[in-house]
């Protein structure tokens, strides 16, 4: 080969080279679901009340992963359901959280996560009945939980029945549409707790291992934004 | 052809014996250099050093790194001297071209050196291991099987690594757990470390308490907190997405005031406690031993209640 073909040769390698580590740059590092604003018209610090609704879901039928579980977020505009678990929330606000559970349970691994903490009255209300702990280990009733640690904020998500998660019975196709007669039974978690005063970026997780087919449960779903875990970026 | 002119005069680093004598110069400024730098990092700098004296661990780590400290600097300080008196005196001057004079070895200097070497290392060596050895030595995460147990009565703390969070299980009183570090001073405390999960480590900064938070294994470390005050924990070990949050603040207060929160706490709850696993010194994460019967029985997890029925090919 000559020179100036083998010159060339080492130019094309290195510009593709570049190129992918650009592409593995973009895609996976750079690349985030929205962020739903539930902060535009509100003041903060002032405790102005915000309703934030979330859906959790056997599935993401919608992304390039259809078996993992999820959480949905609806925009608070269009009533639309977004695939992301990106949202934003003024500072010194009161949040009422509504959050659809459509999943069915997976045990936590330390039961202790099924206590509530962190909101108004360290109570959750499944389908309108207060709870302060749901015991995952004693049946079929947490499928999930809704925690920002940084706050100490732990909600226990109750599963609509006796259905493991990933099985069938299970809402077939997400985003899952509360209220649809048609749709397989759910429940509806609602909870009230206080944003920080403090602006800043609080990450939130789920404490099941429903990461299925990862180590310990947690990684897949668990572990990628837009699927069981994401931020709350709280704003002035 | 003319013969060439010789040197009209001698190079300055051809003195010979009759010149100065550069060991005895470098000495005398050395050795007042040395004396001051030890006495700096004794009296200035180590009550600063990390992780501070908050613990009896804390405060041996803090000395051990203070004295291997004053033994390093005035090796740190001859280094840096004789590279600035070599630079000084011996450096060529302006149209110097001449050779500088052979060496022929100094057995006085080689011996001196080796001497001296050894005996700093085998002293470090000996320091080192009799510190590590000592049980309040600054090597806190004695392991599985302690070889010094601290005598008398401890307050057993478990600490339990789970991604992305640090619980805390108090088996003196009733086992409640907690995602509250909260400590007695002038007690010794024995921490119990494991994890549910992948591998933690739990550190516990102030105290100058590590130690690694593995799953099945039930991981030893001892302290003794001389001063109330925050502590700052943090896992050490790389453990997922999360890990970099994986931390909290926990708090040193008087035995009473301990005690006082503690039987509170036992109280406030019991309730939850009893949802828990008996206290061990480890938890199988892959079985759910409480499991209700019907969940078993329906197919709901694997026969021995474990997380996803055996036929499902996840099981994490």
């Amino acid at each position: 080969m000559s020179l100036p073909a083998r010159i060339s040769l080492l130019v094309v390698a290195f510009l593709g080279v570049v190129a992918i580590g650009v592409f593995v740059v973009v895609h996976y590092f750079l690349v985030n679901p929205p962020v739903i604003d539930y902060s535009s018209g509100v003041t903060a610090d002032t405790g102005a009340v915000v309703h934030v609704v979330m859906q959790e879901d056997p599935q993401n039928t919608v992304s390039t992963h259809p078996d993992w579980v999820s959480y949905f977020i609806q925009n608070p505009q269009t009533k639309a359901w977004v695939h992301t678990t990106l949202f934003s929330v003024p500072a010194g606000s009161q949040i009422d959280m509504t959050i659809y559970g459509f999943d069915g349970c997976t045990p936590l691994r330390n039961n202790y996560w099924g206590k509530v903490t962190g909101t108004v009255g360290n109570i959750v209300r499944v389908n309108g009945k207060p709870y302060s702990f749901i015991n995952s280990w004693s049946g079929c009733n947490v499928g999930h939980t809704f925690s920002i640690p940084s706050i100490n904020l732990n909600v226990p998500m109750a599963t609509p029945g006796l259905i493991q998660s990933n099985k069938p019975g299970l809402c077939p196709s997400s985003p899952c549409l509360p209220g649809d007669p048609k749709q397989v039974p759910y429940r509806v978690m609602q909870f009230t707790f206080m944003t920080p005063k403090a602006t800043g970026t609080y990450f939130w997780q789920c404490r099941v291992p429903c990461g299925g087919g990862f180590l310990t449960g947690f990684g897949g779903p668990m572990s990628t934004i837009g699927f069981m875990t994401g931020n709350m970026t709280v704003v002035s | 052809m003319a013969a060439e002119a010789p040197p009209t005069s001698t190079p300055q680093h051809a003195a010979g014996p009759s010149g100065p004598n550069h060991g005895l110069r470098i000495f005398l400024i050395w050795l007042p250099v040395a004396i001051a730098a030890d006495l700096i990092i004794w009296l200035v700098w180590k009550p600063h050093m990390p992780p501070g004296d908050m613990s009896v661990t804390a405060s041996n780590q803090q000395f051990d790194t203070a004295v291997l400290a004053v033994v390093a600097a005035p090796v740190m300080a001859f280094v840096l001297l004789y590279f600035a008196y070599s630079l000084v005196v011996w450096r060529a001057r302006p149209e110097d071209d001449t050779d500088g004079p052979a060496i022929h070895g100094n057995t006085r200097i080689q011996a001196t050196w080796i001497t001296v070497s050894s005996v700093i290392v085998l002293a470090a060596f000996v320091f080192g291991t009799v510190e590590l050895y000592s049980s309040n030595g600054a090597g806190s995460g004695q392991g599985q099987s302690p070889i010094q147990v601290p005598a008398g009565p401890k307050l057993q703390v478990q600490v339990i690594g789970q991604q992305w969070k640090f619980t805390y299980r108090y088996p003196q009183f009733g086992g409640f757990e907690t995602t509250d570090l909260v400590l007695p001073t002038n007690t010794w405390i024995q921490f119990n470390v494991t994890s549910i999960d992948v591998i933690h480590s739990f550190w516990a900064y102030q105290l100058g308490v590590k130690a690694d938070a593995n799953p099945g294994v039930n991981n030893v470390a001892f302290t003794k907190i001389s001063n109330t005050g925050t502590i700052t924990v943090r896992c050490a070990e790389l453990c997922g997405l999360w890990h970099g949050a994986m931390f909290d603040y926990g708090q040193a207060m008087t035995p009473g005031a301990f005690t006082t929160w503690a039987r509170a706490t036992e109280v406030r709850l019991a309730s939850v406690t009893k949802q828990l696993p008996p206290y061990a010194l480890t938890y199988d994460p892959t079985v759910v031993a409480q499991m209700s019967k019907a969940m078993v029985a329906a197919g709901l997890t694997g026969a021995p209640g474990l997380y996803y029925p055996p036929q499902d090919i996840y099981q994490p």
